[in-house]
């Protein structure tokens, strides 16, 4: 068989086109379906899936480079629209879909907000969910009379792929997708919540297909792994990881929906029972969540030998989580060694260190009084005990990792004469700052926040760590994300709907996030001085932020405490100093 | 019975979803479309329920389209314990 001559630097198109010119039958994805069988989507049936979609977009006037938005949920056409945009040439983002829980008034907020900053030209999306398109799109129009509406794309209209064979293949030089260049945007990643969507990591080409490089030399990654994952496919560690890696790389994937997961944890370890599964992907509260929360019945046959490694990532990752988790599913076969860590983010396309694969992940026992305070890890007295801190590894050989000073805590010493921070000593804590060649090639359409999120070169994470050893230790963040379930959720979100609510000052609600060792992930914390001191009316109140915030972010709270006037803290310029109100709140517990 | 199960579940619902012991919920208070139980404490109640009662809800059950009161939740332990 004569393989396609693709004369250009390979693209996420070419790689694709690859994989289907040297094994088109061989499967490329498991797809785990609810009260169905397994579907298996071999590369040949992939790239006439895509091929359907590609068409549709063509039809529909969208060019090469154009942005398209994709709004479905888990499932082959999901998959299939994805790689539709590829084989297009167009930028797909993947958005989340509408859950049960979510208020469809503010998920239109937040797709009118997407449509704004991305100026999609398509929407691909389901039939029944056109009339919650049409109104966001409404509503954008009506700012923007002289924009065309992006294109709606149905997906029960797409045609049946049809299946390849010798004589019936598409001109693969006609498609967009061959024609897309290195360093042109291969795709879109939104974190979640207003502020997520209006902060698009744009990856290029080169960008991804470098880190997946990398990656994959780092976790010698081979084409006997199988990846299984139920990770969501519009956060980093599902889409890159556990679904552009695998598919390009052409391992085998296994694949389930999120909320299958999430009501059913052991699906997990089934799959990777059945499938063999060799590497998946897990945010640190998942490991609490599979030792805590599966019944013995449901481990019945479960058999995880064939592990090389979970990969605890995009959340802080606790020592304890892995002790929980390596306890229940030890005599499952589970190899103490399988459990590893990496440090990921978007603005890198994913991985910037990894631990755990040419040595066992170090566990560094710290004064936890001298890390708070002095910012220094050290060890703790002879005869005390310290925090156990899980390594992230050795940053990946394409990557520079620094550890500077922390703007917060050193304010304009050494960063007001030439604008670069200082370099902090081995295990001094200070603000992680990274370069490398799979960079972010900016904020989509964003260049104000681009420029801001970069100091001489050096992207500025604004989480903070130590280096001890050539490897790198995530301590905490300086900027006031929350992290919980792997979810990254903006407190300003959540404080300006808890600002709507009647009872409550806007202005006067802090959201922060706090640690649950328990469930091995943050809880999220609403704050709100109200005037009224009835308890029944306080309660009112409280319910009613919860009822509003849940509905309109997709985020469950924890606690909404009801405050007094004058409680919260504000800083010198009237701001609220989220850490300074999350100390104070935790003091009175 | 049916008191008692309502009482059990909502006492568990305060105490150990909510961290609000002393918190009345109402049988007929939206549980989970109003957002004071989300997807991960589902599997909690899950769980507390067939512990408490022998009654087991299949993982696809636990949504809102099975029950999203504790009256609702109720009648289906009722239901299928009598069954």
């Amino acid at each position: 068989m004569i393989l396609h001559p693709f004369e250009m630097a390979p693209t996420f198109f070419t790689k694709l086109h690859d994989g289907f010119a040297a094994c088109p039958d061989r499967v490329a994805i498991h797809l785990m379906q609810n009260r169905q069988d397994d579907a298996a989507v071999t590369y040949r049936e992939l790239l006439a899936g895509a091929t359907s979609y590609a068409r549709a977009l063509a039809e529909a006037a969208v060019a090469p480079g154009d942005v398209v938005i994709i709004i479905l949920q888990h499932g082959a056409d999901l998959i299939f629209a994805f790689w539709g945009a590829v084989v297009h040439g167009a930028v797909p983002s993947i958005m989340p879909f509408l859950t049960e829980k979510l208020a469809p008034e503010r998920y239109r907020q937040d797709l009118t907000a997407l449509i704004e900053t991305t100026r999609p030209t398509a929407i691909v999306t389901y039939p029944e969910f056109v009339a919650e398109i049409r109104s966001a799109m409404t509503a954008w129009r009506s700012l923007h009379t002289d924009s065309p509406a992006p294109a709606i794309i149905v997906s029960s209209e797409i045609m049946a792929p049809r299946p390849f064979g010798a004589s019936c293949e598409p001109d693969f030089d006609q498609l967009g997708g061959s024609m897309r260049m290195q360093d042109d945007i291969a795709l879109l990643q939104h974190s979640s919540g207003t502020t997520g969507m209006q902060k698009g990591v744009a990856l290029s080409h080169r960008a991804v297909l470098n880190q997946l490089d990398a990656y994959a030399r780092a976790i010698h990654l081979s084409q006997d792994d199988r990846i299984v994952s139920w990770l969501p496919l519009y956060h980093d560690m599902g889409l890159i990881a556990s679904f552009i890696l695998p598919v390009l790389m052409r391992v085998p994937l296994v694949i389930m929906s999120p909320f299958d997961w999430v009501r059913a944890p052991y699906k997990l370890l089934q799959a990777i029972t059945r499938y063999r599964g060799t590497l998946a992907w897990l945010p640190n509260f998942a490991y609490n969540f599979c030792a805590q929360k599966i019944r013995d019945r449901d481990l019945a046959g479960i058999d995880l030998s064939s592990v090389r490694a979970l990969i605890n990532c995009s959340e802080p990752t606790y020592w304890s989580s892995h002790q929980a988790f390596l306890q229940r599913y030890e005599k499952f076969g589970l190899r103490a060694e399988a459990l590893t860590t990496c440090y990921a983010m978007a603005e890198n396309v994913f991985a910037v260190a990894q631990s755990g694969f040419d040595t066992p992940v170090t566990v560094d026992e710290v004064d936890q009084r001298s890390l708070l305070i002095e910012r220094v890890a050290r060890p703790p007295a002879a005869g005390a005990t310290g925090m156990k801190l899980l390594s992230a590894g050795r940053p990946l050989p394409n990557v520079s990792v620094r550890v500077v000073e922390d703007t917060a805590l050193h304010p304009l010493t050494t960063t007001n004469t030439t604008g670069t921070r200082c370099d902090l000593p081995e295990r001094a804590v200070g603000e992680i700052a990274l370069r490398s060649d799979c960079m972010l090639a900016g904020y989509f359409n964003r260049p104000d926040i681009t420029t801001n999120a970069f100091d001489t070169g050096w992207y500025l994470t604004g989480d903070l760590g130590y280096m001890a050893n050539g490897e790198l230790f995530v301590t905490g963040r300086k900027k006031d994300l929350i992290i919980v379930g792997g979810k990254n959720v903006y407190p300003q979100d959540l404080e300006r709907l808890a600002g709507e609510v009647p009872g409550v000052h806007p202005g006067r609600v802090v959201a922060f996030g706090v640690v649950n060792s328990d469930a091995g992930t943050e809880d999220v914390v609403i704050v709100a001085e109200v005037d009224t001191t009835d308890e029944n009316a306080r309660e009112a109140i409280s319910d009613a932020i919860r009822r509003h915030v849940t509905q309109s972010s997709d985020v469950a709270l924890r606690q909404v405490r009801i405050v007094d006037p004058r409680w919260l803290l504000k800083t010198s310029s009237g701001k609220t100093a989220r850490s300074a109100n999350r100390e104070k709140y935790l003091a009175e517990l | 019975m049916t008191t008692e199960i309502r009482s059990a579940l909502a006492q568990y619902i305060a105490k150990e979803i909510l961290q609000q012991p002393k918190r009345v919920i109402a049988p007929t208070t939206p549980l989970i479309s109003s957002g004071l139980i989300d997807s991960f404490h589902l599997v909690d109640l899950g769980l507390y329920v067939e512990d408490t009662f022998g009654v087991h809800l299949d993982d696809t059950e636990l949504n809102r389209d099975t029950f999203d009161t504790i009256e609702q939740l109720t009648a289906l332990i009722v239901e299928r314990q009598g069954g």
